[in-house]
């Protein structure tokens, strides 16, 4: 449904914020003005800038962003690491004025450790029930007694033949 | 006129609903026949009068009929008919009408093709599914209703969304909604088997062909959904982690658990009370999806939220059926009592490993999109939850599912030795191993992750070939080939959804792995090398003009070995009466590569802005969706339940059916 609207309304917000602020229509995100000469700097820019979040779109980082704003943080991740900042800083200096809203990938701080354990925990508790669950039925006898009447067993048996 | 008639008879398919939700449910409970079988007509009936609403609607639309608020907000008379069509579900209002239409008709299939059920979990189910109308009905009628009037009409429409206006988003929605109702036939049965107390293998043939459609309506509308991000939005990104994307791919992922767990309560009348528990959960992560894209509440921080009062409604529905069908497990599971007994190795086991993988991977998925809710709720922290985190931590369960999944797949049921299993995939074990290295030699720079992913979806393909012959028997070759086409067309489809698995896998570690990447200031006649081809920008049309919209129209000539290939012509539009632009991308699709090219700004020194993308094997990813789904259907269309279905036909009962 829905993944529609979603995408939609995202795309859609950074498009309308992009066009109402400059009344033109958007470029594609990252402009051939921005590049860095230095091609092992601007890998470095652009893995950071797939980590920040643009702070006026729905969901997308500041990399795939076509939003105003969204470029003036790409040319300050590029400014920051021109500067001589290593990725840790130049993050902190985005979240530093930004917060921590704009970190797509969440720190392991706080209350967020429960993030990222919960995936380990989920697989270790569910795989203990499923091991333990595949122990038992190893180890159980066969049911003897049936549930079904006469009758159902035949008509369960009508339906199943192939 | 027709409007009126349409609201009335919505109205009216609500009272239906709350009449089938009520006597086939006391019917079945006092064992009253008569109350039992009006569930039937009552389906029937419910179905033709949405219908009907839903022609009116569609009628109001393609008319252009500007008294009708809805339509006002969501068409224009410039716009081209097809867009016409698809904007009656393009909005909130009208996609719940298709909701409900879809509801009903599943209500109604399950009453026209049910012959075989017994009558007394038949009148349950057509209940159940009947309560689950009232619910959105009631939703749809009093607080978004489709069909309200204006009462100054203007003369025209503020037009669809342009970035709807495409053939592939038109027909996303209804197929994701028929995936997402789909589904709540499954929670119908798992509830109406509750209410009963008894699940056998019966049940479990009953459920599912229902999961297994609804499936493959997921499988294709997410894949619509992805191939159109991918053409449309500008870069070629083909999946997000959205929370508005998470929302059908979390029921996608629980309905293919449940379609595998109900494998073992057919075959083996084990896992009873857990598949009943992901039926109920399938159809519950549905309806979290629902309440994800329309409540607004994960994404309202940006302002462009929706009406805060269906988020609170959509709640209330979560909290009456998950909470009821919940306590009804709680009260009802210990009564299912499991028979099959497998050994540790087995068919059964492989099955469960399938359902722990693609369970925990759903918790993930689902607790990554509602963090930072929780966050902000509990610890009043604004963060975000993005593409990295899930990168991260749904890879590993999608390697593990792959690893594992080849090996289950060839186990015998009940007693396995695994060492026998093993041997007749280790052709394709080497080859996996072998193009994986390959894969890790021609790109060494790139991440490990890639070659692990693309040995990974080797072996599923091979692995999936593999199982397909093995079952053919030990006889000499023309005489198993012979006998690969009279397999059944369950095990056919087994082997091709797994295969597809495996080269949508493909597809996507090789675009993310090994992309190439353009940016540059073009001049016009002045070639440039992107990879192996020869990019071009030959001239720049402006004010193109479209049907409702204005073009910058870029002509590009895609040159390999100094042979065209092919005149790309990416454009930006814009939509002057939505007020919004788009970018449409310059795509030569190929077998092995798309080439990929968008256009950007003019620039103050002359020349454009040209962005240039080299995906390898972008199309294995949807071809590879598509071959899921074929999968599903070839499943779906095998004898067992075609035979079921006629046995439904032939006795042609009386309309009496004695009960039980």
């Amino acid at each position: 449904m829905i993944a529609v609207r979603d995408m939609l309304r995202r795309r859609g917000a950074a498009c309308i914020l992009a066009g109402l602020v400059l009344l033109a229509s958007p470029a594609v995100a990252v402009q051939p003005d921005e590049v860095l000469d230095d091609p092992v700097l601007e890998d470095r820019a652009r893995d950071i800038s797939a980590g920040l979040r643009c702070i006026v779109c729905r969901n997308e980082s500041i990399d795939e962003s076509s939003a105003e704003l969204a470029r003036d943080l790409r040319l300050l991740v590029r400014e920051r690491l021109v500067a001589g900042d290593t990725d840790d800083e130049v993050i902190a200096f985005v979240t530093d004025r930004y917060g921590e809203f704009v970190l797509l990938r969440p720190t392991a701080t706080g209350a967020n450790i429960v993030l990222w354990l919960a995936p380990v925990v989920m697989l270790l508790i569910g795989g203990g029930l499923a091991l333990a669950f595949i122990r038992r039925r190893a180890a159980s006898p066969a049911p003897t007694e049936t549930a079904l009447t006469p009758e159902e067993q035949a008509r369960l048996d009508d339906i199943l033949r192939d | 006129m027709i409007v009126e008639l349409g609201h009335f008879a919505a109205i009216l398919a609500m009272m239906v609903a709350v009449f089938q939700m009520i006597v086939p449910m006391i019917g079945a409970h006092r064992g009253n026949v008569a109350w039992m079988a009006v569930a039937e007509p009552a389906a029937t009936t419910q179905f033709l009068l949405t219908a009907f609403a839903f022609a009116a609607l569609t009628y109001a639309f393609v008319t252009s009929d500007f008294s009708l608020s809805l339509v006002v907000a969501n068409s224009h008379t410039l716009k081209p008919m097809i867009y016409k069509i698809s904007g009656v579900w393009g909005n909130h209002e009208g996609s719940l009408l298709l909701w409900v239409l879809i509801l009903t008709l599943f209500g109604a299939m399950a009453a026209w093709f049910g012959g075989n059920l017994p009558p007394r979990l038949k009148a349950r189910v057509l209940a159940v599914q009947a309560s689950v109308a009232v619910a959105f009905f009631a939703f749809m009628l009093f607080t978004s209703n489709p069909f309200l009037r204006l009462a100054v009409p203007p003369f025209d429409g503020q037009d669809l969304n342009p970035l709807l206006q495409d053939p592939g988003l038109a027909f996303h929605p209804p197929f994701l909604y028929l995936g997402y109702v789909g589904l709540s036939m499954a929670f119908s049965f798992a509830v109406a088997a509750l209410i009963e107390g008894r699940v056998d293998a019966a049940w479990g043939r009953w459920v599912r062909p229902w999961t297994l459609a609804a499936w493959v309506f997921l499988t294709v509308g997410i894949g619509l959904g992805s191939w159109w991000a991918y053409y449309e939005l500008g870069w070629g990104g083909f999946w997000f982690w959205d929370p508005v994307e998470n929302a059908s791919f979390m029921p996608w992922l629980i309905a293919a658990a449940l379609l595998h767990s109900a494998i073992v309560v057919e075959k083996r009348e084990a896992l009873k009370s857990w598949t009943i528990l992901l039926a109920i959960l399938a159809f519950g992560f549905s309806l979290i999806g629902t309440f994800i894209v329309r409540s607004g509440v994960l994404t309202s921080v940006h302002a462009f939220a929706n009406d805060p009062e269906r988020g609170v409604y959509i709640l209330a529905i979560i909290v009456i059926f998950m909470g009821g069908a919940l306590t009804l497990f709680a009260l009802r599971a210990g009564a299912l009592e499991a028979k099959g007994v497998f050994s540790t190795v087995s068919r059964e086991s492989g099955l469960v490993v399938n359902n722990l993988l693609l369970a925990v991977s759903t918790f993930v998925v689902f607790i990554g999109t509602i963090w930072p809710l929780i966050a902000e709720m509990f610890f009043d922290r604004t963060l975000s939850v993005g593409p990295p985190f899930f990168d991260l931590a749904f890879t590993p369960f999608v390697f593990a599912l792959s690893a594992v999944l080849p090996i289950a797949a060839m186990l015998p049921w009940k007693r396995a030795r695994i060492g026998r299993a093993l041997r007749p995939l280790v052709p394709a074990f080497v080859l996996a191993l072998a193009l994986g290295l390959l894969a890790w030699a021609i790109y060494n720079e790139a991440s490990v992750i890639a070659p692990i992913g693309i040995a990974l979806s080797v072996w599923l393909v091979a692995g999936a070939a593999t199982d397909l012959w093995s079952r053919t028997g030990r006889n000499a070759v023309g005489h198993r080939a012979g006998r690969l086409f009279r397999l059944p067309r369950a095990d056919w489809g087994k082997a091709v959804a797994h295969a597809g698995l495996g080269l949508t896998m493909f597809g996507v570690v090789a675009l993310t792995g090994y992309e190439v990447e353009d940016i540059r200031v073009a001049q016009q006649g002045q070639p440039y090398q992107v990879g192996a081809y020869e990019v071009e920008l030959i001239r720049v049309d402006e004010n193109v003009q479209g049907p409702n919209y204005i073009s910058t129209t870029a002509t590009i000539a895609l040159r390999r070995d100094g042979q065209l290939i092919e005149m790309l012509t990416p454009e930006r539009r814009f939509y002057p009466v939505a007020g919004m632009p788009t970018t449409e991308a310059g795509i030569d699709s190929g077998f092995t590569r798309d080439v990929y090219v968008t256009l950007g700004d003019p620039q103050t020194g002359g020349g454009w802005a040209v962005r240039t993308w080299i995906k390898p094997f972008a199309n294995w990813i949807w071809g590879g969706t598509i071959i899921m789904a074929l999968g599903g259907l070839l499943s779906l269309s095998d004898r067992r339940y075609r035979v079921a279905a006629g046995a439904a036909r032939a006795p042609a009962t009386p309309k009496g059916v004695p009960a039980e």
